[in-house]
């Protein structure tokens, strides 16, 4: 692993997690030159410029030869062989953009493709995420965010390229082009590789003015384009966190608290420090460390520590009581996310009034890679390489922790063995822990958690309970819709909470109700967010991940109340919506909607809006006389505005599918005395492949900007699958996951 | 004594262990781990001038865990012996019960959790890691899984790939209920399934086609 030295020309650091102004970006130092500012609004108000300074942040500083090497700005660098590294400011998770982002960056640059590598960008406002303003991935967000930036850094570099190639022949370079990574002068015959073009595009000054490709010249973008990442990911190259190993670094575990918040009262260190390489057993906030030469002792030593816990009161939470205290809750309105019409009237005046509850889990996001962390602590600098989705964040956090400035931290993004979110925690729990350990450790450190530390060790999805009652007129159709919403905020307190609540409602809890796209004329959601003390967090489609499940379940309840088909009835409610109204009739085509099934077999549909995506799915599935349910086929359609590769669009939807009915069918986390029910992958079980059903991804063709792909396609999973039970065996689903004893009996169960 | 610790094919750790002794060092470890760590230490100082063992085992991919007479640490898995002491890192830690297979190698050409199994299984036998499947990614299984861009996090692909080979091996032509059977064991939480699928039978196409030709 190289040592990268970080120049931090640019200042922009969080002060803190809990500082309110952390998002809102300033750089302390005018960039010479902007060569692109864009503004933009999260949750409604917060406005960010961001800009690209004409220089690379980061010369390479481990090649003597730098000088010759081409980087006239911070994502892409050309060496004399022609090798263009691309430099990514977003993290691989799994989600595909170490290739789709060379595919924007390529498709105006146009070097050979089979010459572009990809490297982790270090931490540097330069890199900042163009509407979040810090430097992270998350929110579906990467190809939206960076569809223009990265084509521009292509075109400024290509643009510097020809020039230097007219200016070494004296000829004009409008005369000039490109191809495959050669500057051409067609009528001379003269041509130049790039690499041989990199000492002399050094000394050329950046272009004001960098015009885009009519999105009509694309050759790349829009096409399906084989992962770079995928070689390294099958001979066993790819390196995780997990994998970095430094000379002379050892390993720790850390003992954490049997229920969240507890503290350590004493401990009793004494047989653990006696298991052969055990090199130290400490405090730290989160629980005792104990660090050795290799993972395994120092497991072993875990066991052995005694600690007595202070639990505190959170040894008293039950989540089967919790839901008791949220239907509860949910019988009294909360602060109002969406009002129109009026829904006490229209509820008065109905033809049939229908109220049903829902209910969801917390969940883990169990990453196939449990968390882990490596830090080199020394008295002047801390280095840390570990599988982050939240850099700029991780980096304050950790400074603080070390005692250093955050420019004396230094952080090496790996790949990530599966995001989903839990590795943009907004405390920087695993990366703040573990330069404690350092401490302790006194030489490069590896904390590694295991499947069951990762499990019970919190910032899951929230539990959620939704109450709705709804009205229909005398013909059937919608009126009057009121949804309640209980669940705990994963905004407040983090430095995103300015932007996300307003008036006490945190728009990731109603996100998917609150936006509702159906044309119903009275409609009300409102939500309580009670605290809790079990951390939350976001979870692949955050606040979509429960509305998605309920506002589309009830929704199908209320095509049954009324006569209506289900697909139908969407139809009509979303005549406004075109784009979702177009999605929604392809899957019905795609799926046939309306041809006869296997005997036994159910099929339901369901729409959901989210990270400015439209997705629809139509799923079948029957359920055995046990109550078992077998899912068979999944067919999904999207409209994601352009797509950069399809076929990484296509994986994304299906990988989502699968996620989405992991959390359908599989997993739920439970507390009991404060404690954490789940353990591994026996009691927190992972859908399989025998239970993984065909799937097909359909993608309207679109001309709009790229929206949201990694998360979209988990919120109509768990919904689709209901209703399909629902048209199976005439048993509702409202509760998650999906238990086989409320469907004993199976789809004969229906007449 | 170190007994047999053996890497590759052509040199034995006899033969190590002599020309280690003969420039004067002792070796008194008792354990597996120990002695692997001891072992790593004693090449990288006496045998600088030959090429560094662990640069070399990390490429081998092929190693053989061969521990005579030994009675290794309790619980010390092969896992944690090919990727802390040899320096495998291609094969994966997930669940260490046997669950979730990223664990997966190949224990005399049988497909193991290496994160449940004990040195001792491991003892006289050959090891083969996901570094060990090819040297230049020309198995049918990786060049299918390339070609039908199966990984997307990748952390389990070593095991899926190594629980993917055996079955390959014991079944030239597996059906989807093969597949099933042979895979349920390899959990992938970014939800490739469906694509592994298409590329063990990708596989078996390009085997068969190498077969015969």
């Amino acid at each position: 692993m190289s040592r990268l030295e970080e120049p931090n020309q640019n200042k922009l650091e969080l002060s803190g997690a809990d500082s309110s102004n952390a998002v809102a970006a300033k750089s302390s130092r005018i960039a010479r030159r902007n060569f692109l500012k864009t503004t933009a609004t999260i949750g409604g108000g917060l406005c960010i410029a961001a800009y690209v300074p004409e220089l690379a942040a980061h010369p390479d500083s481990n090649s003597p030869a730098s000088a010759t090497v081409f980087a006239p700005n911070a994502f892409v660098r050309i060496a004399p062989d022609d090798t263009v590294t691309v430099i990514s400011n977003h993290s691989e998770m799994g989600q595909g953009i170490y290739t789709s982002l060379p595919m924007l960056l390529n498709e105006e640059l146009e070097a050979d493709w089979s010459k572009i590598k990809i490297e982790a960008a270090p931490v540097d406002p330069v890199y900042n995420h163009t509407l979040y303003g810090v430097q992270m991935t998350g929110g579906s967000s990467t190809t939206p965010s960076e569809w223009e930036r990265f084509r521009k850094m292509g075109a400024m570099a290509r643009v510097m390229l020809i020039d230097a190639a007219a200016q070494k022949w004296s000829l004009p370079a409008s005369e000039c082009h490109v191809e495959k990574g050669v500057v051409i002068h067609a009528a001379s015959g003269k041509k130049a590789t790039y690499g041989s073009l990199a000492d002399a595009a050094s000394q050329l000054k950046p272009p004001a003015n960098i015009p885009l490709k009519d999105p009509k010249q694309f050759t790349l973008i829009g096409k399906p384009t084989r992962r770079l990442d995928t070689p390294s990911k099958v001979n066993g190259t790819a390196q995780f966190g997990l994998d970095v190993r430094l000379p002379g670094m050892l390993f720790a575990v850390v003992a954490r608290p049997p229920v969240f918040g507890a503290r350590v009262a004493s401990f009793d260190a004494a047989e653990a420090l006696r298991i052969p390489g055990v090199r130290a057993v400490e405090q730290i906030p989160s629980g005792v460390a104990v660090v050795a030469d290799r993972f395994w002792p120092a497991k072993l030593a875990r066991e052995k520590v005694k600690i007595t816990w202070d639990e505190g009161e959170n040894a008293k939470l039950s989540t089967s009581q919790m839901f008791a205290d949220f239907s509860k809750q949910s019988a009294s309105p909360g602060n109002i996310a969406k009002k129109t019409g009026d829904p006490a009237a229209a509820l008065a005046s109905a033809a049939k009034t229908i109220t049903a509850e829902y209910d969801v889990p917390y969940l883990a996001h169990a990453m196939m890679e449990p968390l882990n962390c490596v830090v080199d602590l020394h008295a002047n600098s801390c280095e840390i390489w570990t599988g982050t989705q939240f850099e700029t964040v991780d980096r304050a956090n950790a400074a603080q922790v070390a005692g250093l400035p955050p420019e004396k931290v230094q952080i090496h993004t790996t790949l990530l063995g599966g995001g989903f979110g839990r590795r943009a925690n907004p405390a920087s729990d695993f990366v703040v822990e573990a330069v404690h350990v350092a401490k302790i450790a006194k030489a490069p450190v590896k904390v590694v958690w295991t499947r069951e530390d990762d499990l019970a060790g919190g910032w899951y999805r929230p539990m959620w309970h939704d109450r709705f009652t709804a009205g229909l007129d005398a013909q059937g159709n919608p009126i009057a819709w009121t949804h309640t919403i209980v669940g705990q905020s994963i905004m407040q307190g983090t430095p995103f909470e300015p932007y996300t609540i307003k008036d006490g409602v945190d728009s990731t809890s109603v996100e998917g109700a609150a936006d509702l796209l159906y044309g119903i004329p009275n409609l009300q959601v409102d939500l309580h967010s009670p605290k809790i003390g079990v951390p939350v967090q976001w979870w692949r489609s955050v606040g979509h991940s429960h509305t998605g499940f309920s506002v589309e379940g009830f929704f199908d309840e209320l095509a049954h109340a009324g006569g209506k088909d289900p697909y139908e009835l969407r139809r009509n409610l979303l005549a406004n919506q075109p784009r979702m109204s177009a999605v929604l009739q392809l899957v019905a085509e795609k799926a046939g909607w309306r041809k006869p099934l296997p005997a036994g077999r159910g099929r339901g549909i369901a729409t959901h809006f989210s990270f400015d995506s439209y997705v629809a799915q139509v799923i079948e599935a029957s359920v055995d006389k046990d109550g078992a349910v077998r899912v068979h086929r999944v067919v999904c359609a999207v409209d994601c505005g352009r797509t950069v590769n399809p076929d990484i669009v296509k994986a994304q939807m299906e990988g989502g599918i699968i996620f989405g009915l992991t959390a359908a069918l599989k997993t739920e986390i439970t507390l009991e005395n404060g404690r954490v029910q789940q353990h591994n992958f026996h009691d927190y079980p992972m859908l399989r492949m025998f239970e993984s059903p065909e799937i097909e991804v359909h993608i309207v063709p679109s001309e709009q900007n790229p929206t949201g792909v990694g998360e979209p396609s988990v919120p109509p999973v768990a919904p689709a699958l209901a209703n399909a039970i629902f048209a199976a065996t005439g048993k509702r689903v409202r509760r998650l996951p999906i238990r086989a004893s409320d469907l004993a009996g199976g789809s004969e169960a229906k007449s | 004594m170190i007994g047999q610790l053996r890497y590759g094919e052509h040199r034995s750790i006899p033969e190590i262990h002599q020309r280690l002794e003969s420039r004067g060092v002792g070796i008194a470890q008792r354990t597996v781990g120990d002695l692997l760590e001891r072992y790593e230490e004693l090449v990288a100082l006496h045998l600088a001038d030959e090429e560094r063992l662990q640069e070399r085992l990390r490429r081998q991919g092929q190693v053989i865990l061969a521990i005579d007479g030994m009675q290794p640490d309790v619980g010390h898995e092969v896992l944690w012996v090919i990727r802390d002491s040899v320096g495998l890192t291609g094969t994966k830690f997930g669940c260490g019960m046997a669950l979730c297979g990223a664990c997966t190698v190949h224990l005399d050409g049988k497909a193991i959790r290496s994160c449940v199994s004990p040195l001792s299984r491991a003892v006289g036998k050959h090891v083969t890691t996901i570094e060990g499947l090819s040297k230049d990614l020309s198995h049918p299984l990786q060049r299918a899984w390339i070609e039908i861009d199966v990984p997307q996090c990748g952390y389990c692909q070593s095991g899926q790939i190594m629980s993917a080979a055996i079955l390959l091996k014991e079944n030239s032509k597996p059906t989807d209920k093969d597949i099933d059977e042979a895979m349920s064991g390899n959990i992938c939480r970014c939800g490739t399934y469906s694509r592994i699928r298409r590329a063990i039978h990708r596989a078996a196409e390009m085997a068969a086609e190498k077969r015969s030709s």
